[in-house]
């Protein structure tokens, strides 16, 4: 693999065949499951709302600035300081990454969704700063183990070759793999920083004092131009990251928020052994061993909640990866250099930051005014929101290709030039992405779509943890094995893994 | 009793024990205080910021209040001994006094003895108000609130199965959860429902305040009473502040007069509760299964 930002992969006729069959192939799968998928359209008058809306966004306004301040700096500490802790967990997870129990490990626990494990820590250590931290940084570690590792794996091994015989393991990573991917590692490592920021964002939903707390309120009191403020803000944060976060700059940053923000927590032994020794075991096993009254319990459970979930979370997230693609397909151009100009890049990239930052619930109540309570909503809302984040990265990608000077322009230069050059790219950032539609389906209750995601935050509100723990269980497990389809489809194309991709 | 129910009971007794040591220690601290309203959840520090200026001078001891947003967060800061005393609603208070054992239910608003919830319709489906179960919402769309609301899951679930004898799911086109009585009242004003339940202070303010299209959307039906809100308190209050500090928050709540003070929640004042008042609230969670009995 080279060391360019961007590897060269020689195109095999083989491989080409490949990738084509195996987007036919989704979108085949996609299209058997359209009759599970209820897509009606059942809405009335939805103008009255949404010309409300629309107008809080051309408003923006927001009472108190302070208020305001105070909470991006809360979402920057949580981001900053859960980011940082899951990259350190995440390098050290990778290098044991050849190992299949430390990559099941790190599906596992990057499978559960931020709002999940935050829930789980609230249980434990209350609502501390601790529980936002550890939140952001456990499922992220996750994810830095699979990029970190795979980076580390796809090294170039002359180098390791050349090592004198007898050199020991650490140093051969120090002065081999590690500088060859570091560059690689900085740039996947800042990509995260936004995820992060947005991750923090969200978990004010379920009361962490970040920007999501009061957008959560500022939406469901229907106050749009305070929403509209609060969303702004957040994007402003997000647009300039490439220019406050230089990297001499990182130990200040993380030093302020340590300090604003300690990540303490008021542990409390008696409810943390509470919750492993009695909350989490299933209820008929509470009294001792039970097995009949614990296989009623995992039958109920099974056909009340995770049958129909599993169906209604492979359902929805391939029909969002289907969708996430087309939105990527046709919205990348618009902020490549080989298409269009500084005006319209400028138009492309201020429509992919707005989609990128929203969170899903937003775009899915919109969705939900315009269409009605159904599935169409949840995938355009998650196709939306993951085709942005896709295209942000394809677009930048294209902008690496070199076009001969007399390259046909416009649609041509779209089909013929540009799409079979950045496609195997392209497909291998979609598929790292359904692990993420699967897990982003748990937002989206307000339609009525019953997914694992959906449940989990039904067991959470009745505060029965051992359902909750069985679901996540099965989510993890799905999870796992989605991972190691997607790992061995890409060893059969010839994908590389892309750090940006996630 | 067999040997095994034995040990469990010993375990929960050694667990009951080493809690009440672990809280008192935790509890040299300001007392403190949290309230989920059930309408209107902005400016909240500022607004509880005020009630607890009033519980500090009533009750001779610093009071704090800290912003919660969700239900289980809620109860989870409860639990932790994070906060002592609690606004919760029906259901949740039930939860949180089955999670912390000796809290009590120390009073509740006044509307809250005999709260009700409406069922709303969009004009389209042709509903009108009547003083029957409207039999005719089968087969619509229909949204509840939150998952853990008392007015605007659990009782109207509770009603709709006593009338059908069948889960919602199997009633209506489509089931939601709208998150929140606002949510759910735009969202039948939209049409994206056809039906939705709510807590009927908040449509009753929403139509007073004239933030309600009344041509779109309409009242169809409102439910027999039941008991919502209330304060919750944690049993070892008194071993922290001293005895008799209980009464003392509950006596401050009871004489809180002033309608600025009452609007935050919104109530027109609190009368005393206990916690047997909820048992009927308790009896139709278990009986949804929205709570496993307690053995």
């Amino acid at each position: 693999m080279q060391s360019s930002s961007f590897p060269l992969i020689p195109v095999r006729d083989s491989s080409a065949t490949a990738m084509v069959r195996t987007s036919a192939l989704f979108v085949l799968v996609a299209l058997l499951c359209l009759p599970w998928a209820d897509l009606s359209i059942s809405t009335r008058d939805p103008w009255q709302e949404l010309a409300r809306l629309g107008w809080g966004l051309l408003t923006p306004s927001f009472d108190n600035p302070l208020t305001l301040l105070e909470a991006l700096a809360n979402t920057l500490a949580f981001a900053l300081q859960g980011v940082a802790l899951g990259a350190v967990g995440g390098f050290l997870l990778a290098l044991g990454y050849r190992r299949a129990a430390v990559r099941r490990f790190a599906a596992f626990i990057r499978a559960i969704h931020e709002l999940f494990w935050a829930l789980l820590f609230i249980q434990l250590a209350g609502l501390s700063p601790a529980a936002g931290v550890l939140a952001i940084a456990i499922p992220y570690a996750g994810t830095f183990a699979k990029i970190y590792g795979e980076l580390f794996e796809e090294v170039d091994p002359s180098a390791r070759q050349a090592l004198p015989v007898g050199t020991g393991a650490l140093s051969a990573f120090f002065f081999t793999e590690l500088p060859q991917c570091f560059a690689h590692m900085v740039t996947y490592t800042r990509y995260r920083l936004e995820c992060g920021i947005r991750s923090s964002a969200v978990l004010g939903f379920i009361g962490l004092p970040t920007v999501g707390f009061h957008l959560e309120t500022a939406l469901k009191q229907g106050q749009y131009s305070e929403a509209a403020a609060l969303f702004y803000a957040l994007v402003l944060v997000i647009v300039t990251l490439h220019g406050w976060m230089r990297a001499k700059l990182l130990p200040l940053y993380l030093l302020a928020v340590l300090v604003w923000l300690p990540p303490v927590a008021q542990f409390n032994g008696a409810l943390v052994w509470r919750f492993f020794s009695e909350d989490i075991v299933p209820a008929p096993l509470r009294q001792g061993w039970n097995g009949e009254g614990l296989w009623r319990w995992l039958h109920a459970l099974w056909s009340s909640q995770i049958a129909p979930g599993l169906g209604n979370t492979l359902v929805l997230a391939l029909l969002a990866l289907i969708g996430t693609g087309l939105v990527t397909l046709l919205t990348f151009p618009a902020i490549s250099h080989l298409f269009g100009r500084p005006v319209t890049r400028a138009g492309g990239h201020f429509f992919l930051v707005l989609m990128r930052s929203a969170p899903e619930y937003l775009l899915a109540f919109v969705g939900l005014l315009l269409w009605g309570p159904s599935m169409l909503p949840a995938v355009v809302a998650l196709s939306l929101h993951n085709g942005a984040i896709i295209a942000h990265l394809v677009g930048h990608y294209s902008d690496s290709l070199q076009l001969r000077d007399d390259a046909v322009t416009g649609l041509n230069r779209y089909l013929f030039e540009v799409l079979p050059r950045i496609y195997r790219t392209f497909l291998a950032f979609t598929l790292y992405r359904f692990e993420i539609l699967m897990r982003e389906t748990a937002m989206l209750g307000i339609l009525g779509i019953p997914t694992l995601g959906f449940f989990i935050d039904s067991a959470f509100t009745e505060f029965r943890f051992d359902r909750a723990m069985l679901l996540l269980l099965v989510t993890a497990l799905l999870n796992m094995s989605v991972d190691m389809l997607a790992r061995t489809l890409r060893r059969r194309l010839h994908l590389s893994s892309q750090p940006e991709s996630l | 009793m067999s040997i095994r129910k034995r040990i469990a009971a010993a375990r929960r007794a050694v667990l009951a024990a080493t809690l009440t040591v672990v809280s008192s220690l935790a509890s040299a601290q300001t007392f403190t205080f949290t309230a989920i309203p059930d309408q209107d959840e902005s400016k909240l520090t500022e607004r509880f910021g005020r009630i607890a200026d009033y519980l500090s001078k009533q009750v001779g001891a610093e009071v704090k209040y800290i912003p919660v947003k969700s239900y289980p967060a809620a109860v989870a800061a409860f639990r932790n001994n994070q906060v002592q005393l609690a606004w919760f609603g029906g259901l949740t208070g039930v939860q949180a006094r089955n999670l912390v054992p000796g809290s009590e239910a120390i009073a509740q608003g006044a509307e809250d003895t005999a709260f009700k919830t409406y069922f709303i319709a969009h004009a389209s489906t042709g509903l009108k108000n009547s003083a029957e179960f409207p039999a005719a919402i089968a087969g619509k769309s229909f949204t509840f609130g939150s998952k853990g609301s008392t007015s605007g899951r659990l009782m109207p679930e509770f009603f709709i199965r006593d009338h059908f004898k069948k889960a919602p799911d199997a009633i209506f086109s489509r089931v939601g959860f709208s998150g929140d009585h606002s949510r759910t009242m735009t969202l039948v004003e939209s049409g994206a429902y056809d039906v939705g339940v709510l807590n009927y202070t908040v449509w009753d303010d929403a139509v007073k305040q004239g933030s309600v299209d009344t041509s779109k959307v309409s009242v169809i039906w409102t439910s027999p009473t039941y008991p919502d809100y209330q304060w919750t308190i944690r049993g070892d209050v008194d071993a922290a502040w001293g005895k008799g500090f209980k009464q003392k928050v509950q006596q401050a709540l009871l004489d809180m007069k002033d309608p600025q003070l009452l609007q935050a929640f919104p109530r027109t004042g609190f009368v005393p509760a206990q916690n047997s008042d909820y048992a009927p609230i308790e009896k139709t969670a278990i009986e949804l299964g929205i709570m496993d009995e307690i053995m």
